[in-house]
């Protein structure tokens, strides 16, 4: 992986014109029903603060409500496991079904809704590679499935494909007709296609919005109702969470409900928001509590609250880099502006790039709904990167440069009056050469004046 | 009071004229404006590309330039942000302190400081403004559509009684316009495209004159209006307030 994996992934993006309009105005679309299902509430400002605040406590104490939630859980009848990272988590969800699951003659079956935990965790690989069929079942998550492609956006999957592409997907994979592109009949044989998948399931697998200590319960918020019915039909309920998903008390979800579906998509609140305390009679229910990387992130006093995320999407939808470049441009599984100070605490070379693919422009800081200082956190990122020897060496020697010109006044004055010289007798075929100044790919540059203002200063005010 | 007067390295360079109309107009509204010579630049360029420790000469020389007045006052609210904000890795001696304390943007200084609730100047155009992040939600300096659908701010305020202007309406009131440093280079692809769309929403909704509070934004814009041949006059809000006519 190279430092400039975001530009060169962008620029590729970039390249279909028509196709980076249609998915800038896509995802400004929802970014406007937020604000339209944000604007009315007068108390909306002061939820984000209470939000972040109860987030900001619960990680101060979170090794303490983790201890809570698990000992109530374990009183439900739920099963709590506990994982390290990715592959224990792996391992812990192979083992339950192994053992939950006793089938003869087929692979077991398993259904998925919710989850980007377990996208992190690359779990359909290893499960597949180990004779579990996996089902996504959510309609994005089974699409990109069907493609093979990670998810490029937290809330929307699929958000980066159009209906023709999800019609030649189906055609492929659903046998419906070529060159079908109705979004109804698209979905209808999905439908019909996942009705099958949940009957059959041997095991549900789901994500977890919010876990409560007091309770020992936890929270899953869709808008599809798959979670539900694929954990009603199977024998097994598997539930992965992350350890920043914990909530102190009941009371407290109310605030997190109100500001997590208005912040995603604009709606009032998710279709479904399910409770699950215990399980069935005759059935499993299991929780798997992963770190992989969160504590030491929580350990990380300037990078700390981006655990705060609900996962609502909204710094996606709001972000201008975002939305002209992909999600998949991001090439991590939480991508945008999240993902940027996400990512670095994982593996800092290869994301090196992250932290930059930004203005810092500050409009995913003041849409967060717990708000998370995510520009401030960029800005801090970068300096890391610097700090790690991570930065292209042109832009690593020319800041040094450029730093000691600038703190030397005569030689600032001496070098513009050169520069500009400079650009005024060159001709505009060499100083607008592309491949030496990408700034003039898109942009003229500006008309070098004869005079900069301290030489005008000079000869008339001195 | 002493009022010294910041012009950030790219306009001292590329956009005299800027400096010219500021220092015009704070005289205008009778403020005596001191310009130390020795001064650069606030350091932002290396510290927004991760080398915040390389800016520290830069830094130190600022305030040492500018340790001895009461109020710094730039066209810029990027840079004026910057310093608030970001000179917070040096050591924070009394001049550190008064030098963060007392930097402000034009506008903000003009209406907060000054009092000046409107600048009698004709401006009979049809005035298109582009809010920049650091004034706007930086300094907050303007409302942030994350946050309230009314829009409003300092620079749109005094834009607003000027005589014959009409200002536009735009489809999106504070996208960034894509400049970002470093990034306008770095992530050449995105930051075009960013500039390519705005300009388009000034074009699609009547903007003749382009105004704003920075000219590092106004910079990357002018250079794709130019690029276009698009029928827009790109000025800052300086050089508007100091009765410049496009």
């Amino acid at each position: 992986m190279n430092h400039q994996n975001h530009p060169e992934l962008a620029e590729a993006f970039n390249k279909d014109f028509e196709r980076t309009t249609w998915h800038d105005e896509t995802l400004w679309f929802v970014r406007q029903k937020r604000d339209k299902a944000v604007y009315p509430i007068p108390e909306f400002q002061d939820l984000r603060t209470l939000a972040s605040e109860i987030k900001d406590h619960t990680l101060s104490n979170l090794d303490n409500y983790l201890i809570e939630f698990e000992q109530n859980a374990i009183k439900n009848g739920v099963k709590v496991h506990w994982a390290a990272d990715a592959a224990e988590h792996n391992q812990i969800v192979m083992d339950i079904i192994k053992s939950s699951c006793k089938v003869e003659g087929r692979n077991t079956r398993m259904v998925k809704s919710k989850s980007m935990l377990t996208e992190e965790c690359h779990l359909n690989a290893f499960l597949q590679k180990n004779n579990i069929d996996v089902v996504d079942t959510d309609l994005g998550e089974r699409i990109i499935q069907f493609r093979d492609e990670p998810p490029s956006h937290i809330v929307m999957p699929a958000i980066h494909l159009k209906k023709e592409d999800v019609g030649e997907t189906f055609h492929e994979h659903l046998g419906t007709t070529k060159g079908e592109k109705d979004p109804q009949i698209l979905t209808e044989a999905a439908r019909q296609h996942l009705r099958e998948k949940f009957v059959a399931a041997d095991v549900a697998l789901t994500g977890v919005n919010f876990a409560i200590a007091e309770t020992g319960s936890f929270v899953v918020c869709t808008n599809e109702g798959n979670a539900d019915l694929g954990v009603n039909l199977a024998k097994v309920h598997i539930a992965s969470m992350g350890i920043e998903k914990m909530i102190p008390k009941l009371h407290h979800l109310s605030v997190y409900t109100r500001l997590l579906a208005r912040s995603a998509t604009g709606q009032p609140i998710t279709t479904y928001t399910s409770h699950f305390t215990k399980p069935a009679e005759g059935k499993e229910m299991h929780i798997v509590i992963v770190d992989n990387g969160r504590t030491q992130q929580l350990g990380r006093a300037d990078f700390r609250n981006s655990l705060k995320c609900i996962r609502c999407g909204a710094c996606m939808n709001t972000c201008p880099v975002y939305r002209r470049s992909g999600g998949h441009s991001y090439d991590f599984t939480v991508p945008g502006p999240i993902g940027a100070i996400l990512s670095p605490n994982i593996d800092l070379h290869k994301y090196s790039s992250l932290p930059f693919a930004s203005t810092l422009c500050g409009s995913c800081s003041d849409v967060c709904p717990v708000k998370i200082d995510i520009h401030v956190q960029l800005y801090k990122w970068r300096q890391i990167v610097g700090q790690a020897n991570e930065l292209p060496a042109a832009k690593k020697w020319g800041m040094k440069g450029l730093a000691k010109v600038l703190s030397m006044p005569k030689v600032y004055d001496l070098g513009g009056k050169l520069a500009r010289g400079a650009l005024r007798v060159l001709p505009h075929g060499l100083t607008h050469n592309q491949s030496m100044n990408p700034w003039a790919k898109a942009r003229e540059l500006p008309d070098a004046p004869k005079q900069s203002f301290k030489e005008w200063y000079e000869e008339n005010r001195k | 009071m002493k009022v010294a007067l910041f012009i950030p390295c790219y306009i001292d360079q590329f956009y005299p004229n800027v400096g010219i109309a500021t220092l015009q107009l704070l005289e205008k509204l009778g403020v005596e404006v001191a310009f130390p010579m020795k001064q650069t630049c606030c350091g932002q360029p290396m510290a927004n590309s991760g080398c915040e420790q390389d800016s520290k000469g830069v830094y130190a020389h600022f305030v040492d330039t500018f340790a001895e007045f009461d109020y710094i006052v730039t066209p810029s609210g990027s840079c004026t942000y910057h310093i608030k904000k970001h000179y917070d890795i040096i050591e924070q001696t009394p001049a550190v302190q008064k030098v963060r304390k007392s930097v402000y943007e034009l506008v903000d200084f003009i209406e907060n400081v000054l009092k000046i609730e409107e600048i009698p100047v004709d401006f009979p155009h049809k005035v298109g403004l582009h809010l920049s992040c650091h004034g706007q939600r930086g300094l907050r300096q303007a409302n942030a559509s994350e946050i309230t659908g009314v829009r409003d701010g300092q620079i749109s305020k005094l834009l607003r009684k000027l005589k014959g202007i009409e200002l536009t309406e735009l489809d999106r009131n504070d996208e960034c316009c894509g400049f970002g440093g470093t990034f306008c280079v770095a992530e050449e692809a995105v930051s075009a495209r960013m500039g390519q769309d705005r300009i388009s929403d000034h074009l699609r909704n009547g903007t003749k004159v382009l105004t704003g509070g920075d000219v590092s934004c106004l910079m990357h814009l002018e250079g794709i209006v130019k690029r276009q041949n698009a029928p827009i006059k790109v000025m800052h809000i300086a050089e508007i307030l100091n009765g410049n006519q496009p």
